[in-house]
């Protein structure tokens, strides 16, 4: 906030200057160009570049073999991709991950930041105990998951079992109907702490002389927070919850680690799909194909929240 | 009646969020005789540290930190030299490329890592860096370039323009403003940028996984990850223990991010 009004206030004094050295901006504009050169120049060779040359692939029958003929072949990936039963199975379970952990995400984080917004013991223990999982590498986080879920030498039975909420020990991670739930409170743990951190900024730059008027008009703790707190947040929620939606659907590292896709597909999420159909069957075009269109759905998915989230807020 | 509802849903969180992580140092700390009882413990019964040097011994973990930390430190050293002028130029002059520059962070956020890893992979075949710890280092670099173009460019704003401006009213050169002015300004901001490239270079996985084949090259994540191969569970206090190793720079990164946070660096130079 200071550093824009600072700006602002700077900047007429420079612009009278500058009409009297015409020379100075097209310097300036080749200095910036010369200043920008170092790392302008790998982010397009190594990223742009290969980010074209990925789409242009995904309309290719490109193949892993380093000799390997690669000719144009229109939309005929797509139409595989829709006709692939194992794609239909891996996208319905990247959609529900990426929906449940977005969700319970926010939900969980919200109800932390509240709590860390209020005068409570223990807060500061909280705030940096909220932070652990963050400055954790997402390798060491799926493995130490592991062995919460080891079926023998886990704790999370022993826990179950000893309150007798379970009878018989279960193998969570190799279950068919419970290695998704698994995998997704692992998320969400993993997820937890940016959530929370962005909407804590949001919930304290609420303005105070809201809640006094709140108050003052008799309102109770729910309708502050239903008709001050979120009206307030809602730009906060709508950014994290997008951002949230977008690193969930493009997650990897995490469930290969815990699960590597299994059991029997269960929790092969899209990118776990898209990396084996790339590096293990070396189908790179086909590959290409399921990246982008999951770029469609993502923007598609997006595009509607925003718009209506929008929409709702005129 | 709300307070004590509020710590009982504090108290919860609290036990969410930390009991994997007990339970991790506790699983580090268990002999593999107690661990093979089947009969798990919050508190190992007799705490012993030999899981630490077991993992040593049984994996190559020392290597494969060391080269983690070759690719490590390479990475955050290219990144901050290649970003610096160009954050920079962003800060202070306003051109077509500032534009550029917030799209593609925010482009390199949406699009799924598959759609550049693939020719990326294809690229660095042709250029012989496939399974090499270079070809890694690339590929980090550019993972962590924009993002740190975005931190820097944010510490150079940070830097009041007058300050520069004024010691160009003494006389002081061009060079000489950035070098006795702008520098030491700049040198935390240009610490943290470092750290987070080290830190996301650190612990990457799925880009080593894909460019690095040779076990014998493989780094600290992908290493780790090979130990959940063989899963007796004699073997999972090893695993906890190199685990918790390799969180270390991490956390310390983090430990020292909030410090900085708290202590507001640049409030003397602003406030005039």
């Amino acid at each position: 906030m200071t550093a824009g009004t600072r700006r602002r206030a700077a900047a007429p004094p420079g612009r009278p200057r500058r009409p009297s050295r015409p020379r100075a901006t097209r310097g300036t504009a080749r200095e910036t160009l010369l200043l920008m050169l170092p790392a302008l120049v790998p982010v397009l060779v190594f990223s742009v570049g290969p980010l074209l040359y990925g789409i242009y692939l995904a309309f290719t029958d490109a193949r892993s073999g380093r000799n390997a003929e690669t000719s144009f072949v229109g939309l005929a990936n797509f139409g595989d991709l829709l006709a692939d039963g194992d794609f239909w199975s891996s996208f319905r379970i990247g959609m529900v991950w990426a929906i449940s952990v977005t969700v319970l995400q926010f939900a969980a984080s919200l109800g932390l930041a509240l709590l860390l917004n209020e005068n409570l013991r223990l807060r500061g223990f909280a705030r940096v105990l909220a932070l652990v999982p963050w400055a954790m590498p997402p390798v060491v986080i799926g493995l130490m998951w592991r062995l919460v879920y080891h079926p023998d030498a886990g704790v999370l039975n022993d826990m179950l079992l000893g309150l007798g909420l379970i009878g018989d020990g279960v193998d969570w991670l190799n279950d068919f109907s419970v290695a998704l739930p698994a995998v997704i409170v692992v998320g969400v743990w993993t997820g937890m702490p940016q959530t929370t951190v962005v909407l804590l900024a949001g919930l304290q730059s609420v303005p105070r002389e809201l809640y006094e008027a709140g108050h003052v008009d008799g309102a109770g703790t729910w309708r502050r927070f239903w008709n001050i707190t979120l009206p307030q947040l809602r730009p906060v929620v709508v950014t994290i919850t997008s951002l949230d939606f977008v690193w969930n659907i493009n997650q990897f590292g995490l469930v290969y680690v815990l699960t590597q896709g299994g059991p029997g597909g269960r929790t092969r999420l899209p990118m776990l799909f898209a990396y084996e159909e790339a590096f293990r069957y070396g189908f790179f075009g086909y590959a290409a194909t399921l990246g982008v269109a999951i770029v469609i759905v993502v923007l598609a998915v997006l595009g509607v929240y925003l718009w209506r989230q929008m929409r709702e807020a005129d | 009646m709300r307070r004590p509802l509020q710590y009982l849903a504090l108290l919860g969180y609290l036990f969410f969020l930390a009991f994997p992580l007990v339970w991790l140092l506790s699983t580090a700390l268990k002999t593999p005789r107690e661990m093979a009882s089947l009969d798990p413990s919050w508190i190992p019964r007799d705490p012993v540290l030999g899981n630490f040097a077991d993992a040593f011994a049984e994996q190559d973990l020392v290597g494969a930190a060391l080269r983690s930390l070759g690719v490590a430190v390479a990475t955050s050293a290219l990144a901050v030299l290649l970003a610096l002028p160009a954050a920079y130029a962003l800060a202070r002059h306003r051109t077509v490329l500032n534009r550029f520059a917030i799209g593609w962070v925010l482009v390199s956020q949406v699009f799924p890592f598959i759609l550049i890893i693939i020719p990326l992979f294809m690229v660095l075949r042709r250029l012989e860096l496939v399974n090499t710890l270079p070809g890694l280092a690339i590929v980090h670099v550019t993972f962590v370039l924009p993002f740190a173009l975005w931190m820097l460019q944010g510490y150079v704003r940070a830097i009041p323009r007058e300050l520069e401006e004024a010691a160009a009213v003494d006389g002081a050169g061009r060079l000489r403003s950035l070098a006795a002015v702008v520098a030491p300004l700049l040198a935390p901001g240009v610490v943290a940028t470092a750290l987070f490239a080290f830190i996301s270079s650190w612990n990457e996985f799925l880009f080593a996984l894909v460019v690095l084949k040779d076990p014998d090259i493989a780094t600290l994540p992908l290493t780790l990850v090979k130990f959940t191969g063989a899963e007796g569970v004699a073997r999972l206090g090893p695993l906890a223990a190199a685990s918790l190793l390799a969180t270390i720079p991490s956390l310390a990164f983090f430990a020292i991010i909030q410090r900085r946070l708290r202590s507001g660096l640049m409030a003397g130079a602003v406030k005039g």
